[in-house]
């Protein structure tokens, strides 16, 4: 008990940590890095909370993929810091106003923290035990069949986001030229070659 | 899962599976299938229109997809409305993209999925199946925004709503995450039931106004309205006429839905803040517009003050408020969509205008076009006896019914103020001397548009009964009538 | 919940010695490191670079559709993992939803084939 809570205020602390790091940071990527360690220490705090399946796939998803691509968006847009922090002190007032309510509601709702009993059942009623079922599999027994509309609306919303990025972004190059392996093996003799009869003395 | 449940769901899925062919159909032919894909995507929209009366003809409430999905009057009545607005809106594009050489197929698939999106939102019974088919919506909307994306205003207007979109999806999530710790359910029969049993909580408040704070973003309700002239600024013209139209049908239906059938036990909750942003909404709408001279701009604060004063039907948490409501928004579409295929057609040789000023003398270079703007302008301010005048009577009538005797008031004194720029537009047409005329050169599909919709708006008195007969029917089934 | 967290002990334990070995590391050559600085050291080499220089550069928008296209696939494979653990509860029905599923992602796939954005020029 005492190494989890030891794990649990190690984690958030880090988490709370590398927050303010990312926002603070000079250096866009360093921003980025530690973005990466947030991801890294909310995992471990999901798995202190039992939820094995997403604190991987915070890492298979979050970390391997969306942390690159913010790297790959730093390094393409090679932002000036220096041009983006003018507006800082300006703005810093409102962010923090906009802080403090959010912050105070957060108390509000953590010091009127009452359910009915009825809610309070109906909490606790449709996760298995984490015992008897694991994580993973208690999502996947009701991911694809009991919400299997929401999964496949998902799948295009996956869908749009591919077609919405290539449109975005794809660009033909002109005057690139490619190699394409059909067409040069299907490439006949006649289409290559001429034989031009040269009269003797005379050139073309 | 059953086969009726897949009846239920069969317009949804008809549009997924068409939307899926069109894309390979698409790419196989390249940008020259756009023409092609369009008018199969407008035909995919009707049918799956069609599909609605046929396989759901009773409008009674059926619930399917394990309580995630609803298919009742209200939505059919919201989904037809949402269908013809996109396809209203594809049709006018073809032509428009063409000469402005924006060929990309892709765009009316993209269309099609928002509207499916759309669909799905009107239809959610469920806070996940909201968020994903509001997700499903938005996403192809901020990439339809920037589409042109050699042009730095249309790219701006892209990255504007995307920002903001996903930041009140955020918020949104906030709202629905609250929601779900202090009633125990994602759905919305059982967040009524445990409303009913276990009353208001200050978390279930906070998570109310979270929730609204994120609609009222997708609906632009002023004091979240910013990226609206921006937006509807930057986006290509049939863009802009699509956002002005069937994502703010979708989104009010969602709001109305959303407040009426999980919170209606709730009202003195969020009566306040949707009186508040409606009135916001209104002044707004109509204080801020008169100083535009781009229409495209106008018309963003036009629709701003449209939103505040469906809002106020919303506000009174009626029946006859939600008859309203649906009112509103289907007399607005055909004011809207008539409005947007005139703007569509301002050219000076060739080029695009978009300024109010560029209208001077539409009277004489081409009656007809400004006869039919003069139409939408007095509907839209809501002069008697056209359509316009009718959907705010409905509103203010059910305000004043509910004892919102004030909102009511401030309704009138903002629609007065908002007559003052639509009159404008109207001066300007027939008192300025032309400077340089419109093109005459409108497209067949456009004129047939423009012409239908001032028909409607004008003779909407004679025959009002399949709207409003429609929005009755729809509203009682959402007080489980 | 505590039989589960102890499958991570382990973890744990690998992670407090990473961490300890790594400061100790960085402890002691900092420490113990010889440190004669020098303003010459840190000059260019005759003609050469900067020693110390922004490293970053513009990237091609390129890098972005890859990226892109990466987390979607990433994340239809992340569906697939509970799938395969429940497959044997969740029967044919499940099966097949995730088939249509990925029937929805194969579509998007030959679109992005097709139109080329899986090459490279």
């Amino acid at each position: 008990m005492v190494i989890q809570a030891l794990a649990f205020y190690l984690f958030a602390g880090i988490t709370v940590a590398s927050a303010v790091m990312v926002v603070s940071s000079r250096n866009p990527v360093h921003s980025v890095l530690f973005l990466i360690l947030a991801f890294f220490n909310s995992a471990g705090l999901f798995v202190l909370l039992g939820a094995e399946f997403l604190a991987m796939i915070l890492v298979i998803v979050y970390v391997g993929a969306v942390a690159v691509l913010f790297l790959f968006v730093v390094m393409m847009l090679d932002v000036n810091v220096a041009q983006l922090r003018q507006g800082f002190l300006q703005y810093l007032p409102i962010g923090m106003l906009v802080g403090i309510v959010l912050l105070m509601e957060l108390a509000l709702i953590g010091g009127a923290w009452v359910l009915t009993p009825e809610i309070e059942a109906a909490l606790g009623q449709p996760i298995p035990p984490v015992t008897e079922v694991t994580n993973t599999e208690a999502l996947g027994q009701v991911i694809y069949t009991h919400y299997v509309y929401l999964f496949q609306a998902a799948g295009l919303i996956l869908l749009v986001a591919m077609i919405g990025a290539i449109v975005l972004t794809l660009r033909t190059r002109e005057g690139v030229k490619r190699q394409s392996i059909s067409k040069q093996n299907a490439k006949q003799r006649s289409e290559a070659v001429t034989v031009v009869k040269v009269p003797t003395g005379e050139g073309m | 899962m059953l086969i009726s449940d897949i009846q239920t769901v069969l317009p949804e899925i008809f549009l997924a599976v068409v939307g899926m062919g069109l894309l390979i159909y698409g790419v196989f032919i390249g940008d020259k299938s756009m023409r092609q894909v369009s008018w199969l995507t407008v035909f995919a929209l009707i049918t799956a229109a069609a599909m609605l009366y046929v396989f759901g003809s009773t409008g009674e409430p059926e619930i399917a997809m394990n309580g995630l999905f609803i298919s009742d009057a209200f939505a059919h009545y919201a989904k037809l409305f949402i269908l013809l607005g996109a396809a209203l809106a594809v049709v006018m594009s073809v032509d428009f993209m063409e000469r402005e050489q924006i060929i990309r197929f892709e765009f009316p698939i993209l269309i099609l999925y928002a509207s499916l999106g759309m669909m799905m939102m009107v239809s959610a019974n469920d806070l996940m199946s909201l968020y994903i088919a509001l997700e499903l919506q938005s996403l192809p909307l901020y990439v339809v925004a920037s589409i042109r994306r050699d042009s730095l205003r249309s790219t701006e207007a892209g990255l504007k709503y995307f920002v903001l979109g996903a930041l009140s999806s955020g918020m949104l999530l906030y709202g629905c995450s609250m929601i779900y710790g202090f009633t125990g359910s994602t759905n919305f029969d059982a967040i009524a039931a445990a409303v009913a049993a276990g009353g208001v909580s200050t978390g279930l408040v906070i998570g109310i106004v979270f929730l609204m704070a994120g609609l009222a973003f997708k609906v632009s309700a002023a004091p979240f309205h910013m990226w609206t002239p921006d937006v509807y600024e930057g986006a290509p013209t049939p863009v802009t006429a699509l956002f002005a139209v069937a994502p703010k049908i979708a989104a009010i239906a969602l709001f109305s839905r959303v407040m009426i059938s999980p919170f209606g036990e709730a009202i003195e909750a969020w009566q306040q803040v949707v009186i508040l942003i409606s009135i916001l909404s209104m002044a707004l709408g109509s204080i801020a517009a008169i100083a535009q001279t781009n229409i495209k701009r106008l018309m963003a604060y036009s629709s701003i003050g449209h939103m505040g004063f469906a809002l106020v039907g919303l506000a009174a948490g009626t029946e006859t408020g939600i008859r309203g409501v649906m009112i509103y928004m289907a007399i607005y579409l055909f004011m809207n969509v008539g409005t947007f295929a005139i703007i569509l057609s301002m050219r000076q040789q060739g080029r695009m205008v978009e300024g109010i000023n560029d209208l001077a003398g539409l009277s004489k270079t081409s009656p007809g076009m400004a006869l039919a703007l003069t139409i939408f302008m007095f509907s839209m301010a809501g002069i008697p006896p056209l359509a316009g005048f009718f959907s705010k009577l409905y509103v203010f009538s059910a305000a004043i019914e509910a004892g919102l005797v004030t909102l009511a008031i401030l309704g009138v004194i903002a629609s007065v103020i908002g007559a003052f720029y639509y009159l404008r537009i109207i001066k300007v047409m027939y008192f300025d001397a032309p400077v340089e005329p419109i093109d005459d050169d409108m497209p067949r599909e456009t004129k047939a548009i423009m012409a239908v919709t001032a028909f409607v708006t004008l003779f909407f008195f004679i025959w009002p009964s399949p709207i409003v007969d429609g929005a009755a029917q729809a509203a009682s089934v959402l007080f489980g009538g | 919940m505590d039989a589960l967290l102890l499958e991570y002990l382990p973890i744990l334990i690998f992670l407090g010695i990473a961490i300890v070995m790594a400061t100790l590391m960085l402890a002691a050559s900092f420490v113990l490191g010889p440190s004669r600085p020098d303003s010459e050291k840190l000059s260019a080499y005759e003609c050469g670079f900067e020693a110390f220089d922004d490293a970053r550069s513009k990237f091609d928008v390129r890098f972005y559709l890859v990226a892109i296209l990466f987390i979607i696939f990433d994340l239809e494979v992340a569906f697939l993992f509970p799938w395969a653990i429940s497959l044997g509860d969740i029967g044919v029905f499940g099966f097949w939803s995730m088939v249509v599923f990925l029937g929805i992602l194969t579509v998007g796939f030959i679109y992005e084939w097709k139109k080329g954005a899986l090459e490279w020029e």
